[in-house]
């Protein structure tokens, strides 16, 4: 499939697709205003998920001491994680775009996606943090250091690894969903960067989905389409790379070599 | 001498098991208290009742009083933190931070204020030669901790533990893991703590408590069976059961 798509895709790539608007109602030109509006929306979507999924998951594995609690929050968090991204776009729509009044924006595209991402943030950061031996937190615990002490400066570097790994591959998934953005921020074009986060934006993966589907001429902008696909690939793949290569970055750190 | 350490009939459950049962013991200053006793019989859970230890694991309950000093250390708004500063523990697998040397000695002095970098370098050269690490760690204070073997990171651990110049050291069969040199090493730096520290040890060896403590207190299913200097437990113990124990008849 992959193969297929370089094939298709592969003669639409050039410096101009990447940096250029579209022409002529986007059967010609670039792509630059859609990576432009990917990048934001992954960036506000951490911005919303990070901390709020960090913290939680700190909350539930180092500090919760009411198990009806833990539960019931471990319990939503796996039922979020199986929602479809649909149903949190219009869980989006209603919530942020339509009674929060944030209309179809960036910051209404990001905390849908943030939502979104966050069981898996949630889930990973606590898996991260579970693999930290409670040999260390006895022994920081037992030279006098306090809980907090102890989580910031001997656990979470620990699950730090792990924990970024997670954010990646979540950011990564985050960057190739339509569903989530169609009705909460994503525009079928723009003729101007975004300049405030209560403006629209163009996507990768809805231009793509628009291109093909609702175009005028649907069969010869097949190589955009599929040009398009190999960058929201890329940069999905970089995504889940840098993830990795950080855990390995920090797994080496950690054993000292 | 005075007692340093006071336990008054504690008694400790995990949930609704008791591991310790009214147990009552005076620990004097500076001196070694062997704990003894057959395997799951309340040593772990007894010593970390010493330093609130036990406090992180949930569903636990203690009952009855340890006074340090003569001061309660289960009163109301006393500071675990501070309990634990005075109060330093080695346990039974060594634990070194995935950190440099360095780093761990002086973790335990940066959480507890020291921010000087003289100061800091000074306490980590003293308690490094104080649990006799200094000479083979000198040249690789940068170097992981995980590096070193078994024996030189639990003296490690033990420098970890001075550092923060406690007054009671508590120790969970420190040796248990390791060879007969490091132990051998373990047990001679436990002889020149004693000077400075109360220290209490759990062993399972029976030879060990009698080389290095002065007191032995034997143990069996959470309760406290008799305690006596180390000598009269070993040479003329006062029941059948701590005779057929140190003995090695059971166990
Ligand atoms: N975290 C725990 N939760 C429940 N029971 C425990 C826990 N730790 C120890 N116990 C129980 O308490 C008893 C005493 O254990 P321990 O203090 O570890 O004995 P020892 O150190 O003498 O081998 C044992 O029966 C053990 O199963
Ligand atoms: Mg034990």
């Amino acid at each position: 499939m992959l193969g297929y798509i370089v094939k298709t895709g592969f003669s639409a790539l050039s410096w101009e697709f990447l940096t250029t608007f579209p022409k002529d109602s986007m059967t010609k030109g670039g792509i630059f205003p859609a990576i432009i509006g990917t990048l934001y929306l992954i960036i506000g979507s951490s911005i919303v998920s990070i901390p709020v999924g960090i913290i939680t998951a700190i909350y539930l594995t180092e500090y919760a001491s009411n198990e009806k609690i833990v539960r019931l929050i471990r319990l939503g968090v796996s039922n979020l994680a199986g929602i479809p991204s649909v149903v949190f776009g219009l869980f989006g729509l209603s919530l942020f775009v339509i009674f929060l009044k944030f209309g179809t924006s960036i910051l209404a595209g990001s905390l849908t996606l943030g939502v979104l991402n966050l069981p898996v943030i949630i889930r990973s950061t606590e898996e991260a943090l579970m693999t930290v031996p409670k040999t260390f937190r006895e022994a920081s615990l037992s030279l006098g250091a306090t809980r907090w002490q102890t989580i910031y400066r001997i656990v979470l570097p620990g699950a730090l690894p792990g924990i970024l790994t997670g954010v990646m591959l979540s950011l990564g998934r985050a960057a190739g969903e339509t569903a989530p953005i169609m009705f909460t921020a994503a525009a079928f074009f723009t003729p101007d960067l975004p300049t405030s986060i209560f403006h629209e934006v163009m996507a990768l993966p809805y231009h793509i989905y628009v291109m093909a589907t609702a175009g005028t001429k649907i069969l010869e902008t097949r190589p955009l389409q599929y040009g398009t696909a190999i960058i929201l690939i890329t940069l999905v793949l970089i995504l889940n790379m840098t993830g990795l290569i950080l855990r390995y970055r920090f797994r080496k750190k950690l054993k000292g070599i | 001498m005075n007692d340093k350490v006071i336990i008054n009939d504690l008694t400790f459950y995990y949930g609704n098991n008791s591991a310790v049962k009214n147990v009552n013991i005076r620990v004097q200053e500076n001196s070694v208290l062997a704990l003894i006793g057959p395997s799951g019989c309340g040593k772990s859970t007894l010593i970390r009742c010493i330093n609130r230890m036990n406090d992180i694991i949930p569903a636990t309950r203690t009952e009855g009083d340890i006074l340090i000093d003569g001061g309660s250390i289960y009163a109301d708004k006393y500071n675990v933190s501070d309990l634990r500063r005075r109060v330093g523990m080695v346990f039974q697998k060594s634990n070194p931070f995935p950190k440099s040397v360095f780093e761990n000695i002086a973790y335990g002095l940066k959480i507890n204020g020291i921010k000087n970098k003289y100061d800091i370098e000074t306490r980590v050269e003293k308690s490094l030669k104080g649990a006799a690490l200094w000479d083979e760690v000198k040249d690789r204070l940068d170097d992981s901790a995980l590096g070193l073997s078994g024996g030189q990171q639990q003296r490690l651990c033990i420098a970890r533990t001075i550092a923060i110049e406690p007054e009671i050291i508590l120790m969970d069969e420190p040796a248990s893991a390791l060879d007969p040199i490091s132990t051998q090493k373990i047990e001679e730096l436990i002889q020149d703590l004693k000077a400075k520290y109360t220290i209490i040890i759990v062993t399972h060896n029976m030879q060990q408590a009698a080389r290095i403590s002065d007191f032995t207190a034997f143990m069996y299913m959470g309760n406290l069976i008799e305690i006596n200097n180390t000598e009269a437990i070993f040479t003329k113990p006062g029941l059948e059961m701590t005779e057929n124990y140190v003995t090695g008849k059971f166990g």
